[in-house]
Order: C-alpha cells, then sequence, then structure tokens
C-alpha cells in the first residue's frame, strides 16, 4: 500500500550491555537479531527499516548493504534505508555502486540518508579527515548525485582521485536515481544542498528540543521552494523521533528507566522525566506516545517519513519485539489516520521508486540501459550503453 | 537615563558564603557608581548552586534545563558580569569552571567582566589572574584589570574595598564604552560561531560563503576553501 507518510524504524546498531541481566549480545546474536526486528516491521504494519553506519565496537553495522539487501529479500513491501550513510569516509564511487545494487535486488524498496559521522578516529582508517568533513561531505554528494544521473563522469574534486570517462555500474534502477535524504541537526550547508538538489532533509529529533530542529527544516523548507522545486509543502522531510511504549504510563516509565539510565548517549545525565519534558523522547502509554508524536507535526508541519529509535541501549530482542507489536499495531495506525485528516492535500507525498518512476516516465517505458559490446576497451568508452548520448566526449588528461 | 544589565555568577555554596559576599559588595559598588553617573543597573543574580541539578546533563548531554536556560539567556543579554568562584586546592571550583566551560564560546564575547575569588588561605592568590583569567581570555571576555581576592584575613583589611572600588569604577567605564555592544553590532561576523551558538540567538546563515556554494554542486577543488 502506498501512504502518503511513511513508518519505520531506525536502528544505530549498538551492541550494549543489557543492565537488567547484564548479558552483552554477541556481534553474531544482534545481527541475527536485526533481522528479525527488520522483518517484524514489516509484519506488524510498519513501512519503513533503517540501519546507521559504524565502523568501531560496539556497532556491528559496518556495511549496511549486504544487511538491507538480506532484509529486503525477505520482506515483500518495507522499504530499507539507512540512518546514516557516511558520506564522508565512503569513497562516492562506492555508494554509487552499492546503493544502485541494492535498489535493483530490492526492487526499488530501498533509498539512503546521508550523514557526516562524528568520529573523528574513522577519518583517518578512510585515508580523510574530520575537519575536512563538511567540504568534504559537500563535494562527495556533487559527485554521488552525477554517478547517478550520468551515465558517464569526468570529475576533480579535491577529496579522491580525479575520474576520467567513468560509468558507475550497474545504473539505477529504471534509471530513476535512489532517493536521498541529507541528515543534518546543526549544519546550514547540508539543509542547503538537500534543498538544491530538491532531496529529503531528515532531522533525527532525538538530543534536543523539538524547536532545534525546526529552524533548519524552515530554512530548508524556504530554500527548497527558492530553488524552484515546488512550494514550501512540496518539501520532503523525515523525523526522528524515540518511543519506549507500555500498557500504561507507569508500566512504561518502570521497564524503560533501567534502559534509559544507563545509555551510552544520555545514560547517567538527565533524569528520564526531564529529558521526556524537554525533548521528543515519549515514555509512557499507546495514547501518550501518540499524543507526543502528533506535536512533531504541529511544530515542523506535515512531514512525509517519521522513523522512531526503538532497539538501543542494551533493550533484548523479545522487548524489541514487542515494542513493534505496540508501535505498529496501536501507536502507527492512530498516527496515521489522525496525521492522514490534519494533512494539508498539498503537502508532498514520500517519493517511492513507484512514484519516482511515474514522475519521470508517465505512461512511457523506463529506460533500461544495455551495454555496448566489449570492445576490449570498455574502461575507456565514453558510450557504454547502447542509448548513451553519442556526442559525450570524456575528457582526458594530456 | 541609560540601563545597564548585569549579571552576577555566584559560585560560593555555603550561606552565608563570603564568595557570595564578595560579588555582593563589588555589585553594590557598581550599582552606586552607576547612580552617580546618571546610569540604573538591573541587576540578575546567577547563584550556580541551584544549578547542580543541572549540571550533569549540561556536562554530559549538552541539555539544558530550564535553570541553565534563563542563566544563558540572562548573560547572552548582560552589559556585564561580576563572575565570584570559591577556591578549592588551589583551583576555582569545578562548580565555577564547569558551568562557564558548558557555555557558547561566543556567549560572552566582548563583554566586561570582574573576576572575584575567595580562598581560606592568602596561597591561593593568584588563581585569579593565572587561572581565571585565560578562562575569560579564551571565552573573549573583557576582563577588568583588577582582580578581586579575598582570603580570611583581607576581610578586615581596607585594601579590599579599594580594590573593589578599583574594579567597579573600571567595570563601569567598560561598560559606557559600548565596547560589547560594538563589537556584536560592527564586527561580530568576524569571530567564529556555529548555527544555534550564543544562547541560540547566533542563526543568521551567510548564503554566499564558500561552503555554501559548494552545497549547489561542483569540488571543493573548484571553490577553494579559507
Amino acid at each position: 500500500m502506498s501512504f502518503p507518510m511513511q513508518f519505520g524504524i531506525m536502528s544505530v546498531s549498538d551492541i550494549t550491555r543489557d543492565p537488567i541481566s547484564g548479558n552483552t549480545p554477541s556481534e553474531a546474536e544482534r545481527i541475527s537479531g536485526i533481522v528479525k526486528i527488520a522483518t517484524k516491521a514489516e509484519e506488524v504494519g510498519l513501512d519503513v527499516f533503517a540501519i546507521g553506519e559504524h565502523h568501531n565496537p560496539p556497532f556491528f553495522s559496518s556495511s549496511p548493504t549486504t544487511l538491507l539487501a538480506h532484509i529486503a529479500a525477505l520482506t515483500e513491501t518495507l522499504t530499507v534505508t539507512t540512518s546514516t550513510t557516511l558520506i564522508t569516509t565512503n569513497d562516492p564511487v562506492r555508494i554509487a555502486e552499492e546503493y544502485a545494487m541494492l535498489q535493483h535486488l530490492s526492487g526499488g524498496r530501498m533509498d539512503l540518508m546521508l550523514g557526516r559521522g562524528n568520529t573523528a578516529p574513522v577519518y583517518p582508517w578512510f585515508g580523510q579527515d574530520i575537519r575536512a568533513g563538511l567540504p568534504l561531505a559537500l563535494e562527495n554528494y556533487n559527485l554521488l548525485h552525477r554517478l547517478w544521473r550520468e551515465d558517464v563522469v569526468d570529475w576533480e574534486g579535491e577529496y579522491r582521485t580525479p575520474l576520467q570517462g567513468f560509468t558507475s555500474t550497474p545504473r539505477p534502477l529504471d534509471d530513476v536515481p535512489p532517493f536521498v535524504w541529507h541528515g543534518s541537526i546543526r549544519t546550514p550547508e547540508i539543509a542547503e544542498q538537500a534543498a538544491f538538489y530538491g532531496n529529503g532533509y531528515f532531522a533525527n529529533n532525538i538530543f534536543w528540543p523539538k524547536g532545534h530542529y525546526k529552524r533548519l527544516i524552515d530554512f530548508y523548507r524556504q530554500r527548497f521552494e527558492h530553488y524552484g522545486h515546488g512550494t514550501k509543502k512540496d518539501a520532503i522531510i523525515g523525523v526522528g523521533g524515540q518511543a519506549f511504549i507500555g500498557k500504561t504510563s507507569q508500566a512504561a516509565k518502570d521497564q524503560f528507566r533501567p534502559y534509559f539510565d544507563a545509555a551510552p548517549v544520555y545514560g547517567h545525565g538527565p533524569s528520564m522525566e526531564d529529558f521526556s519534558d524537554q525533548t521528543p523522547l515519549s515514555v509512557g502509554s499507546v495514547q501518550e506516545v501518540i499524543d507526543k508524536t502528533l506535536t512533531f507535526q504541529q511544530s515542523f508541519g506535515d512531514y512525509q517519513r517519521q522513523l522512531f529509535l526503538m532497539d538501543h541501549a542494551g533493550m533484548p530482542l523479545g522487548m524489541v519485539l514487542d515494542q513493534l507489536e505496540l508501535l505498529g499495531g496501536e501507536v502507527v495506525p492512530v498516527l496515521r489516520k489522525e496525521l492522514d485528516a490534519r494533512r494539508d492535500p498539498e503537502s508532498a507525498v514520500v517519493p517511492t521508486h513507484e512514484r519516482l518512476v511515474a514522475a519521470k516516465y508517465g505512461d512511457a517505458e523506463p529506460r533500461q540501459p544495455r551495454p555496448n559490446a566489449n570492445r576490449g576497451d570498455n574502461v575507456t568508452g565514453a558510450s557504454p550503453y547502447q542509448d548513451t548520448d553519442a556526442e559525450f566526449s570524456a575528457v582526458y588528461p594530456a | 537615563m541609560t540601563t545597564y544589565r548585569l549579571v552576577v555568577v555566584n559560585a560560593g555554596v555555603s550561606d552565608p558564603s563570603s564568595t557570595k559576599l564578595l560579588a555582593d559588595r563589588a555589585t553594590a559598588r557598581v550599582v552606586s557608581l552607576a547612580e552617580s553617573r546618571d546610569a540604573t543597573i538591573e541587576l540578575t543574580t546567577i547563584d550556580l548552586r541551584e544549578l547542580l541539578p543541572e549540571l550533569a546533563p549540561a556536562i554530559s548531554s549538552q541539555h539544558f534545563g530550564p535553570g541553565f536556560k534563563r542563566a544563558i539567556d540572562a548573560l547572552q543579554s548582560a552589559d556585564a558580569v561580576i563572575a565570584a568562584a570559591p577556591v578549592y586546592k588551589a583551583g576555582a571550583s569545578g562548580l565555577f569552571t564547569s558551568f562557564f566551560q558548558v557555555l557558547d564560546n561566543d556567549l560572552l564575547l566582548g563583554k566586561p567582566v570582574i573576576l572575584a575569588a575567595t580562598a581560606g588561605t592568602a596561597r591561593h592568590a593568584l588563581v585569579v589572574d593565572e587561572e581565571l583569567r585565560s578562562l575569560f581570555a579564551y571565552l573573549r571576555t573583557l576582563v577588568v584589570p583588577t582582580s578581586l581576592f579575598a582570603a580570611t584575613e583581607d576581610w578586615s583589611d581596607k585594601a579590599l574595598t579599594k580594590r573593589i572600588d578599583r574594579a567597579a569604577f573600571e567595570l563601569m567605564l567598560l561598560m559606557e564604552s559600548g565596547f560589547a555592544r560594538a563589537v556584536k553590532d560592527e564586527s561580530w561576523g568576524h569571530y567564529q560561531h556555529e548555527y544555534g551558538s550564543a544562547g541560540g540567538t547566533e542563526l543568521g546563515i551567510d548564503l554566499s560563503s564558500d561552503l555554501m556554494r559548494l552545497a549547489t554542486g561542483g569540488s571543493a577543488k573548484r571553490t577553494p576553501l579559507p
């Protein structure tokens, strides 16, 4: 089913000791657990599963496309995506290739969210430097954008070796690039880039009061319109959030408190009550979680994707699966109905592959690139496909 | 008649507190000086003790509770600051330094400050000049030349009153000069800021910067960065 707005979950992929049992899952347990979590998401009626990318313990998700391809193969309607793909330490050429492959294998049920990554030591492992993190992210995306839209790319940038007459394979499914969300919580340049390209903008909405996120969302809407992609209502916005749902308000608080108090990010800091008052975290009954989530739309306007962080801080698999039952079974159906009723009919609908194909081709058949025969020198060819523009001529170093 | 907003940050935790007493004496002197110079002082006092429960989340998660937010708002709009710390074990108290360490780097930019410290022994006398001055230099404040320090024996010494008078006068002159306001109005862009810094007030976005241009295509190579 194609909803105007999608609901789903996002995982950081942390492997954290369960503060109650004292058990730390093995990597193998957590990886098989995340597959169960993702398939459960579809089973309970959620639309999206997102996984983060990390290259250091205690996280397992170094290779998101492998995981997501597996999950896509096990599911039928679920959209798989990232939260986030590192646009800084990954070579944009590899992102173009890997995610195009994922797009083919998932039948278009994927997109991706780009982020910078804030762990300084990771950068040099991949030949980069966090001090250049922002220009690196901006430049890398500029290249990635072209790799998915031009059969043959010449490139000379600051941060990777030049490309001459390069073709990223496979070409995107139906020659429609995967949809991209730019994740940012405090960097106007990232919101600007999302707006410039008409891409989505995602605010993680986890740590700070809502007003903090609203400023950049509003800026993105305004710039989206400025660049001629439509009105502010056409801007495509994703919002995060975290919830713990109980049968009663008190049950939720009692169950979640030990996990909150020991959580790596905010544990040993604010009290759960203060943090809930001041940030979008909701710990409570089904109705309380619904009410709090509805305030996001009041603050940010209509938005297209809501992702919840549900499986972190050492929560055991069974508890996460129970949470998904409540989220998918009781919370999201009400949110869909309520937000649908409040939605401005002119607001953007979430871009799915089908919608993007329809927008590009209408009733016409999508392009299906077929390579030219191997001439023995295909690495230097300027016309890799039978229908590639023959006028294009790659520029090689003199 | 000009009104100046003076914010007093007191890190003394006992009651009565000699640190608070020193801050109060400096404050009273600034207030009476202002009256004699046809100005009034709008006073806000921040007792850091009251922010103690909010300090842990502020340090661990940059998560500011309501008391912190009020303090930050007051400091953001302050024309001058009196900051008073007790000295423990050869350093300003952890509460005092922690408070100023979690503030945005540009929150106090250019603002005149009286630094004051109290201690149980004169051996701590240089803490204000050797430790606190560098913290406030990092925050790019304008610290008055006269530092205030009171060990036990100073309370009965007239010289302390003289120093308080000097520091108050220096602060008054710096407030009257409009230095902080002029920096804010005319030179603010020459300092480093982050989006949302200066206590959440720094929301200007320069659309013509090199990075903003890079956001709209091309490479950093063709768009040289500073």
